[in-house]
């Protein structure tokens, strides 16, 4: 295996920035999947130690940062189903472009539905 | 090779059917693949009504606690949802990062030393997930009524 790849096979551009962006993404709700398994498990401890650490999740720093776990997830989902046509649809290879602006679009929609009904939650009284 | 081939060139049997690759390893690349592509389109319906369920729908995360989690698994139809969801989004994940560190971790044995740790964080997680989904108890005794859902103390 080589040590330094010769030349560069990728040219930036959506194709490639759409692929980092899905490893990225990928990465982070691994992760987070971990620790979200273990800490929903905490509710065969007893309900007082569920509580207690669920209770650190409504803090606004934590909130901020689900806001960007469901933003990963989203765009990883959309971007998912990209890759999905680009491999099984006969013109998907055509369209790729296309479809990672599609894509883009309907984050930001789904995302400005999601965004202020969770910081709400999040930041308002109660 | 056999003893009665030794000394003569070897020929190829003409009648065996063209194989691209000389050498197989089998097909499980292709079937991570395949599976990686089916498992996403299922688990991006999983993971959006969990998220709308969980963090839109009522009062959002400021609902999240025990009376909760515990009204939601007392509902097979949940249980179900979280057992698919956790095992398929665990197996696409951990595929996932399977190809990362096929990708960028070059040493042989910290390839090795990372996938090991990887499979290792699976089944805990995957265990330990699967026993909490069958064996949680909504009602636990001795607890504080108010903390419970509302049917423990019918």
């Amino acid at each position: 295996m080589p040590s330094a790849p010769a030349g560069t096979l990728y040219r930036g551009r959506e194709g490639m920035w759409s692929w980092v962006a899905h490893r990225v993404t990928g990465v982070m709700i691994f992760f987070f999947l971990l620790v979200h398994v273990l800490d929903t498990s905490l509710v065969r401890l007893s309900p007082e130690t569920y509580n207690a650490i669920i209770g650190t999740y409504k803090n606004p720093v934590m909130g901020l940062a689900e806001a960007g776990l469901v933003a990963a997830i989203v765009f990883h989902a959309y971007n998912g189903i990209r890759l999905i046509l680009v491999d099984f649809w006969a013109k998907g290879p055509k369209y790729h472009r296309v479809m990672l602006w599609i894509v883009v679009g309907l984050f930001v929609v789904t995302m400005a539905g999601f965004l202020p009904r969770h910081l709400m939650h999040v930041f308002g009284g109660e | 090779m056999s003893a009665q081939t030794q000394g003569a060139a070897a020929i190829a049997d003409p009648g065996a059917p063209y194989r691209r690759r000389r050498t197989t390893r089998g097909n499980f690349e292709l079937y991570t693949w395949v599976f990686m592509r089916a498992s996403g389109a299922i688990l991006v319906l999983l993971i959006f009504g969990h998220l709308f369920v969980n963090l839109v729908a009522g009062e959002g995360i400021k609902a999240i606690d025990f009376g909760f989690v515990a009204g939601k698994w007392a509902n097979p139809f949940w249980q179900g949802w979280d057992l698919v969801m956790l095992w398929l989004a665990m197996i696409h994940g951990t595929n996932g990062v399977r190809t990362i560190v096929n990708d960028y971790a070059e040493r042989d044995g910290l390839r090795l030393v990372l996938k090991l740790a990887l499979y290792a964080a699976f089944i805990v997680v995957v265990t330990l997930g699967t026993l909490v989904i069958f064996t949680f108890d909504p009602c636990p005794a001795g607890a504080p009524a108010d903390l419970l859902p509302s049917f423990c103390s019918t």
